[in-house]
């Protein structure tokens, strides 16, 4: 069995217009230290898959496991950065990591648990703004708060929702570039949701197009046959990096609704 | 720029000068026995020049009696806050409590500090304790309300974070839930400071106590209208203030 093994995962919306269903049937198989990513249309169900993963949601049918163990419910072992960053507006960037650090190391003397914490902040190059609250942060230095509590509960999984799909494109590229950095010196497992071609390219091992909902799916596993550590320059060049982009967009294409 | 300025500092003079005028020309016309402007202000000069004599239990300056009223509605209103905010944050966080308890907290949240007298009077025997009772039971409600709504309208992404961190409740409510409706929470505190206030001259009225509303029955019943007036205007002032500085307070805890 895979590391992360995600079998049938149905779920729909119950509104008072009627039942939405949001997704038909996802497969999905991780090993550990894998980054895969899943590209697809706005509003074809990204959102409901990282809910479902989670365990912020429950699905209709289907499950997961996670490293042998079924996923119930939400739990610091699958961090989430979420597409809205969520971080707390009344805690300093410190205090937003801290809550993170604090919850997974329980155990710890408090000195210890303030320099990960000061670690993590760090990472993301932070450090001179630790004591800022998020309102008088950049965009883009919101996106690096939130990411910083993802890895800072030290997750078996991380998922990250369209975490730069907000930045303007110079700032997002510095964040794909961070992130990429990042992940070669921890290589956790990270399932990446993107709206962005390239940017999934760059970042993962395997690529999982969606089918646009309702009833979304994954569609075959696209494998990025490009060697690591990758740099951005050239990388579009090469024959691996055009091979890959065409399979993804020609399947985006084909299952696209002739409405949309 | 400098016109505006001019017109912010005249026009509420006008208004002012417009109630005076209306004020003389009713104590001329139909209301012989209202004191007019001039009688009001000769008869209550002392009070206001030397706001903190004291001749007898009812017979004090007015700042001495605003200072035994405020003491009152402080009393009060800590009472309210200390009632209504755990109340409200029980009603915000349990479904349960709130099928329980919200048609008692709708049912009793219109009653008026005249019917609540009476009935803190029967209870306490005194009617210091009795006036404190009234005012907390009226004045709680805003922070209950305020606070429920509160807690029920924070965002699920916040809810989201505590989920996946997996806090315990104690976390969850001090780290999140206690911090997300601090605003709400606030709206409530000034709302039901100035309902605190409102309730002061009922609550003095009915049980003598002195105090600004106290003296203003008492003078009432000694026929020396112009310190009715005089009375009035002070729960005015008072209130006005009131409200400014709790306003200042709700907006340091927003800016923070
Ligand atoms: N809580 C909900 N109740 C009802 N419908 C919902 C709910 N959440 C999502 N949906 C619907 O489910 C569909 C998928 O939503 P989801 O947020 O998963 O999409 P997404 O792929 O993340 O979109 P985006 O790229 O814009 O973030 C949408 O049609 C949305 O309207
Ligand atoms: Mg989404």
């Amino acid at each position: 069995m895979a590391y992360l093994d995600v079998r049938d995962l149905r779920r729909s919306y119950v509104t008072p217009r009627g039942t939405a269903h949001v997704l038909g049937g996802v497969n999905l198989a991780l090993d550990e230290g894998e980054f895969v990513a899943i590209v697809g249309y706005s509003g074809s169900g990204k959102t409901t898959l990282v809910s479902l993963l989670g365990g912020l949601i429950q699905p209709d049918h289907g499950e997961i496991v996670l490293d042998g163990a079924p996923v119930t419910g939400p739990g610091p072992e699958r961090g989430i950065v979420f597409q809205q960053y969520s971080l707390l507006p009344w805690m300093t960037v410190h205090e937003n990591v801290a809550l993170a650090v604090d919850a997974v190391n329980p155990g710890r003397p408090a000195a210890e648990r303030r320099r990960i914490t000061d670690e993590f902040v760090a990472l993301v190059g932070l450090t001179p703004a630790a004591w800022k609250r998020p309102s008088q942060l950049s965009g883009g230095m919101r996106q690096r708060v939130a990411v910083a509590r993802g890895l800072a509960m030290r997750p078996k999984l991380l998922l990250l929702d369209e975490p730069f799909s907000a930045l303007d494109a110079l700032t997002r590229a510095t964040l794909q570039d961070e992130l990429l950095s990042i992940w070669g010196a921890h290589r956790s497992t990270v399932v990446l949701i993107t709206n962005d071609v390239d940017e999934a390219i760059l970042l993962a091992d395997r690529i999982y197009p969606m089918t646009p909902g309702p009833g979304a799916v994954l569609g075959p596993a696209i494998e990025v046959g490009l060697p690591r550590p990758r740099a951005r320059r050239h990388l579009s060049l090469e024959p691996a990096y055009q091979k890959a982009r065409q399979a993804i967009v020609d399947f985006l294409r084909a299952c696209r609704r002739p409405a949309a | 720029m400098a016109q505006s300025t001019v017109r912010a500092l005249v026009l509420p003079l006008l208004g002012l000068a417009a109630v005076l005028l209306a004020w003389t020309a009713l104590s001329q016309t139909v209301a012989p026995d209202l004191p007019s402007p001039l009688r009001t202000w000769q008869e209550s000069r002392r009070y206001v020049l030397e706001p903190f004599f004291k001749d007898g239990e009812m017979n004090q300056g007015i700042l001495r009696l605003a200072f035994y009223s405020l003491v009152r509605v402080a009393k009060g209103y800590l009472l309210a806050l200390l009632l209504g905010t755990p109340l409200g944050f029980l009603l915000g966080l349990s479904r349960t409590f709130h099928q329980s308890f919200d048609p008692i907290v709708q049912f009793l949240r219109p009653i008026s500090p005249l019917a609540w007298l009476p009935l803190g009077l029967v209870i306490f025997q005194k009617s210091e304790p009795a006036a404190v009772f009234t005012i907390a039971l009226c004045a709680m409600w805003p922070t209950v309300i305020n606070t429920a709504v509160g807690v029920r309208s924070i965002s699920q992404d916040y809810l989201n974070v505590g989920r996946v961190l997996r806090l315990s409740r104690a976390k969850m409510l001090s780290k999140i839930i206690v911090p997300a409706s601090l605003p709400y929470v606030f709206t409530g505190y000034r709302l039901s400071l100035g309902l605190a206030w409102l309730v002061i001259v009922a609550a003095e009225m009915l049980t003598g106590t002195p105090g600004v509303g106290g003296f203003l029955w008492q003078e009432y019943n000694s026929l020396v209208y112009s310190h009715i007036i005089l009375s009035v205007v002070t729960i005015g002032a008072v209130g006005l203030a009131l409200d400014r500085l709790m306003g200042l307070v709700e907006a340091r805890i927003r800016a923070s």
